[in-house]
C-alpha cells in the first residue's frame, strides 16, 4: 500500500494548465483572412488619406524668412546685419481672406533645442517656485548657475537662457494708412503648463520682485523675470505666456511656436484681402550657428496645422495593401498548395 | 529495431584486432561499394582548424549491425575507431550486446567527438549511468532497476515508450518556442535601440533619447516582459496528437531552421525597417503641425510619447503575429500590458506625481495635452500597420509558394476539425526484468553460469528457460559458435 501512494505521489497534476491542453485560439493565416483584410485596410486607408489631404489642402500658410543677411523684396531685414536690437519690416499681401481665427507664429531652423545638454540645463524646482533653489540652483545648469560674481541665476539654464526675444506688430495698410492688427497672447501656452507646472514663488510683502531678492537675471536676458509683462501679473514671472512657450522644447531641429493669435475686433473672422506690413523688432541672433528665422501665419483645422505628409501617406499606404492583396489573390490563386497529405 | 526489410545484419564478433577490422570493412564496402579508405574529414571552417567530424555517407538500403562487447573492446582502439563509426553510421540500427557500461560510454562519446549530432541515451539500471552522462540528453526511466539513472539523467520518465512523446512532442515544442521567443526579444530590442540612432542625425549626435526616461525603465520590465514570456511558455504549433501523427514535424529542429545566423540577419533587418517606420513616419507628421487649437504638439515631450506609443503597439502586433496559440493566459497577458501602459504612462504624467516628485516627472500634462489629439492617433495607427502588414503578407506569400512541413500540417489541422485518435496501445505483457542480480555488470561469460545458476539469492527464484539453448542452428548471432576459451564452474556445495 505504501509503495502505491508514494507511486502517486510522484504523479503530476492532471490540470488543463499542467498538461498543457488550456482552450485556445489557434489563428491561421488563410487566404479567406488575409485578403479581404488587405481590401479593407487599403479602402480605409484611401478613405482616411483622401479627407486627410483634403483637409490640409484647405488650411492656409503664410511663410517669410527675415533672416538677416539675404536680401529679398519681401523684407528690408539685412539692415540688421549685425543682429542687435535693430527694427526691420516684413511686407506681404492677402490675395485672399485669410480664414480666422488666424494663428502667428515664429520660426527657427538649424536650432538644436533637443539636443541632450541644453535639454538638462534646467532647474525644474526653481520654476515650480521652491525659493530653496533659488538660491542654490541645481547643477544642472551650469555654466548658466552662478553669475561671474557668484550670484544665483534664476532661472538658471541655457533654455531659460537663450529665451527668443524677437517682437512682432502687426499693420494692414489701409488706404496708405497703417492700422494696427490686434494680437491676443492669451493662452498660447499649455494650460498644464500654465497652472500646474510652472508656478511664481510666493509674493513677498504683496510684491514678486521681492521674491528674487538676492538672485540675478539670465546673462543674455534684457530684463529679469519678474519684469517680463509688468502690465499684467497674471502674465508676469514664470507664468509669462512667451516663456512658457519658449520653454517646451522642440523635438526637431526646424520648428515654430506659437506668439499670438489674430482673434478681436474686425479680425474675428480673419485677415481681410489688402497689403500688411509685419514691423520687427529684430534682436535674436541666428547667423553665427547657421540659422534662420521665418515667420507663420496659420488657420488650423481638426488634423491640426498643414500637413501634406499624414494624408498622401495614407493614400500611398492604401493603394499599396489595395495592389498587394490583388498579388496575394494571383498567387493564392496560382500556387496554393494542394491539399494532400504531407 | 531489426525489421524484416533490412537488406542484412552484419555480425561483428571477432576476437582479434584483425578479425574485426575485417568485419567492420567488409561491412563497409558491401553497404557502400565505392568508400574510400580514408574517413571522410568536414573542411574545416574555422581559422583554418582540421575538424574531426566526419561525413555522412550516402547509402542505398537498410542494413543493420551487431557486435558483441568483446569485439567492441578492439573497435574502440584508437586505429579502428573511425572504421566502425563509419561503419555503424552507414546502418539503421547497431546492436551493442553484452557490453560494459564504460564502454557503452565510449560508443556515445565516440560518436559525440566525430559527428555532428546530438545524442541521446536512455537506460534504466545503474550500468546505464555513465553512458546517460556522456551523452547530450541523458534519459533515466524510473522504476525496476532503482533510481541511479534517474538521478543522473537530464529527463526521466516511467516507461520506455514516453520517450516518443518527449521528443515529438516537449521536445519540439521546447525547440520552437525558444527559438520564437529568441527572435522576437532581439527584434523588440534592436527596434528600440536603432530608433535612438535615427534620432541621433536629428538631435546633433548628443544622445538624447527619443523615449521618456521611465519608459526606457520599463519598458523591458513591464510592458514587454509579460507578453514574451507567455509566448514561450504556452505556443504550441499543432496540438500534441499531431505531433505524433506527423513525426516529419521534428525535422526543422534536427536541421536547426528557427534560429541560425541567416535567421538572425533577417531579424536585424526587419528591426532596422520596423526602427525606419518608427523614427520618419512620427517625425514627417509631427514636423511644422500643431495643435487643433494652435498650440504646440511638435514639442520634444510629445514627441516623445508618440514615438513610444507608435513603438509599444507595433511590437505588440508583431506577437500578435508571432502568437500561434491564443491562451486566456496569453491574451491577458498582451491586452493587460498595453493597459498597464496607458494606466502608468497617464500615472506618472499626473498632477499627483508631479506635485510629490517634482524634478523625476517633468513631463506632466504631456498624454492629456497630445493624445486627445486626432492626427497622433492617426500616426500611431499608420506606424503599427506599416510595421506589421509588410510581415503578414511576406509570411502569407511565402506560405502559399514554399509551404513548410509545419504550414502543411497545420493547414490539414484547420481542414479535418477532429484530431486523430491516438493508437491504440498494443499492451505488451509486462516482463520482468531478466537482469535478477545486483551485479553492475558481466565482463566476461565466464561467470553467466554462476549467476544464473541462482544459487546465492535471498529468494529462491522459480526456473525459467534459459535465454539462449545449445542446441540452437548455426544462424545464431551469439558468439556460441565463436572459440572464446570460457571457464565453466562446477557446481560445488556451498562453502
Amino acid at each position: 500500500m505504501k509503495k502505491k501512494e508514494e507511486e502517486t505521489s510522484n504523479r503530476p497534476d492532471n490540470t488543463a494548465f499542467t498538461q498543457q491542453r488550456l482552450p485556445a485560439w489557434q489563428p491561421m493565416l488563410s487566404a479567406g483572412i488575409v485578403i479581404p483584410g488587405f481590401v479593407v485596410i487599403g479602402l480605409a486607408f484611401i478613405g482616411v488619406g483622401v479627407a486627410l489631404f483634403v483637409t490640409s489642402q484647405s488650411i492656409q500658410v503664410l511663410e517669410r524668412d527675415y533672416t538677416a543677411g539675404d536680401e529679398s523684396s519681401d523684407h528690408n531685414c539685412s539692415l540688421c546685419v549685425n543682429e542687435a536690437s535693430c527694427l526691420c519690416a516684413v511686407h506681404f499681401t492677402l490675395v485672399q481672406q485669410f480664414e480666422g481665427p488666424v494663428f502667428f507664429y515664429y520660426g527657427l531652423s538649424n536650432y538644436f533645442q533637443n539636443h541632450r545638454k541644453y535639454g538638462v540645463s534646467r532647474d525644474d524646482y526653481q520654476l515650480s517656485g521652491d525659493t530653496s533653489y533659488f538660491t542654490d540652483p541645481q547643477d544642472y545648469c551650469v555654466p548658466y548657475q552662478y553669475d561671474s560674481k557668484n550670484r544665483p541665476i534664476v532661472p538658471c539654464g541655457s533654455v531659460a537662457n537663450s529665451i527668443f526675444n524677437d517682437t512682432f506688430k502687426l499693420y494692414q495698410i489701409v488706404g496708405g494708412q497703417r492700422k494696427q492688427v490686434p494680437f491676443d497672447g492669451k493662452g498660447i501656452s499649455w494650460w498644464t503648463d500654465y497652472n500646474l507646472k510652472y508656478r511664481n514663488p510666493s509674493l513677498v510683502d504683496g510684491s514678486l520682485a521681492k521674491a528674487f531678492n538676492g538672485t540675478v537675471k539670465p546673462v543674455n536676458w534684457p530684463r529679469a523675470v519678474y519684469e517680463l509683462d509688468t502690465s499684467d501679473a497674471s502674465n508676469n514671472g514664470f507664468l509669462n505666456q512667451d516663456f512658457l512657450v519658449w520653454m517646451r522644447r522642440a523635438a526637431l531641429p526646424d520648428f515654430r511656436k506659437l506668439y499670438r493669435r489674430i482673434t478681436e475686433g474686425e479680425y474675428e473672422k480673419g485677415l481681410p484681402v489688402g497689403n500688411y506690413s509685419l514691423e520687427i523688432n529684430y534682436n535674436y541672433p541666428v547667423r553665427g550657428f547657421g540659422g534662420r528665422k521665418k515667420v507663420f501665419f496659420s488657420n488650423v483645422t481638426w488634423m491640426g496645422g498643414k500637413n501634406q505628409f499624414l494624408g498622401i501617406a495614407y493614400l500611398v499606404i492604401g493603394s499599396l495593401c489595395i495592389f498587394m492583396s490583388l498579388v496575394m489573390l494571383i498567387v493564392y490563386a496560382k500556387y496554393r498548395f494542394p491539399d494532400e497529405d504531407s | 529495431m531489426l525489421r524484416e526489410e533490412m537488406q542484412e545484419v552484419f555480425i561483428v564478433a571477432g576476437n582479434t584486432h584483425q578479425e574485426v577490422e575485417r568485419e567492420l570493412r567488409s561491412a563497409r564496402k558491401k553497404m557502400h561499394p565505392a568508400s574510400s579508405d580514408e574517413p571522410p574529414m568536414r573542411k574545416s571552417s574555422i581559422l583554418g582548424k582540421k575538424t574531426e567530424v566526419v561525413e555522412d555517407e550516402a547509402v542505398e538500403g537498410e542494413y543493420g549491425m551487431v557486435i558483441n562487447g568483446h569485439s567492441l573492446a578492439y573497435a574502440l582502439q584508437e586505429g579502428l575507431q573511425l572504421e566502425f563509426l563509419r561503419a555503424a553510421c552507414m546502418c539503421q540500427a547497431v546492436i551493442c550486446c553484452r557490453v560494459t557500461p564504460l564502454q557503452k560510454a565510449q560508443v556515445v562519446e565516440l560518436v559525440k567527438k566525430h559527428k555532428r549530432a546530438v545524442t541521446l541515451a536512455i537506460g534504466d539500471g545503474a550500468n546505464d549511468v555513465s553512458m546517460i552522462k556522456a551523452a547530450h540528453i541523458g534519459v533515466g526511466i524510473s522504476g525496476q532497476e532503482g533510481m541511479q539513472a534517474v538521478l543522473s539523467s537530464d529527463y526521466s520518465f516511467a516507461q520506455f515508450r514516453y520517450l516518443q512523446r518527449l521528443l515529438l512532442v516537449h521536445g519540439r515544442w521546447s525547440y520552437l518556442r525558444m527559438c520564437k521567443f529568441l527572435r522576437y526579444f532581439f527584434y523588440k530590442n534592436f527596434t528600440f535601440t536603432f530608433v535612438h540612432f535615427w534620432y541621433g542625425f536629428f538631435c546633433g549626435f548628443s544622445a538624447q533619447t527619443v523615449y521618456d526616461e521611465w519608459f526606457i525603465t520599463l519598458y523591458n520590465l513591464v510592458y514587454t516582459a509579460l507578453p514574451v514570456l507567455g509566448l514561450a511558455l504556452f505556443d504550441q504549433d499543432v496540438d500534441h496528437r499531431w505531433s505524433f501523427q506527423y513525426p516529419q514535424l521534428y525535422t526543422p529542429g534536427q536541421l536547426n531552421l528557427y534560429f541560425s545566423k541567416r535567421a538572425f540577419l533577417r531579424c536585424v533587418l526587419h528591426s532596422g525597417y520596423s526602427s525606419l517606420v518608427l523614427f520618419f513616419i512620427p517625425y514627417a507628421s509631427m514636423h511644422d503641425t500643431v495643435r487643433d487649437d494652435g498650440k504646440d504638439i511638435a514639442d520634444y515631450q510629445s514627441f516623445a510619447l508618440l514615438a513610444q506609443t507608435c513603438l509599444l503597439v507595433a511590437v505588440n502586433m508583431q506577437l500578435g503575429l508571432d502568437t500561434h496559440y491564443w491562451t486566456a493566459v496569453n491574451q491577458f497577458f498582451l491586452w493587460g500590458s498595453m493597459s498597464v501602459y496607458f494606466a502608468v504612462t497617464f500615472t506618472m504624467y499626473s498632477n499627483g506625481m508631479y506635485l510629490i516628485f517634482t524634478s523625476s516627472f517633468p513631463f506632466i500634462g504631456v498624454a492629456r495635452n497630445s493624445l486627445n489629439q486626432p492626427n497622433v492617433w492617426l500616426t500611431i495607427l499608420l506606424t503599427s500597420i506599416l510595421c506589421v502588414l509588410p510581415v503578414l503578407a511576406y509570411r502569407f506569400l511565402y506560405m502559399q509558394l514554399r509551404p513548410t512541413i509545419n504550414d502543411k500540417v497545420r493547414h490539414k489541422v484547420r481542414q479535418d476539425k477532429t484530431p486523430p485518435t491516438a493508437a491504440p496501445r498494443r499492451f505488451q505483457p509486462r516482463r520482468i526484468s531478466t537482469r535478477r542480480s545486483g551485479y553492475a555488470f558481466s565482463h566476461s561469460r565466464g561467470y553467466g553460469d554462476l549467476v544464473t545458476s541462482g544459487k546465492f539469492l535471498l529468494r529462491p527464484v522459480r526456473s525459467r528457460p534459459p535465454l539462449f539453448s545449445r542446441s540452437q542452428p548455426s544462424g545464431s548471432p551469439v558468439a556460441e559458435d565463436s572459440p572464446q576459451i570460457f571457464r565453466t564452474i562446477t557446481e560445488e556445495p556451498s562453502a
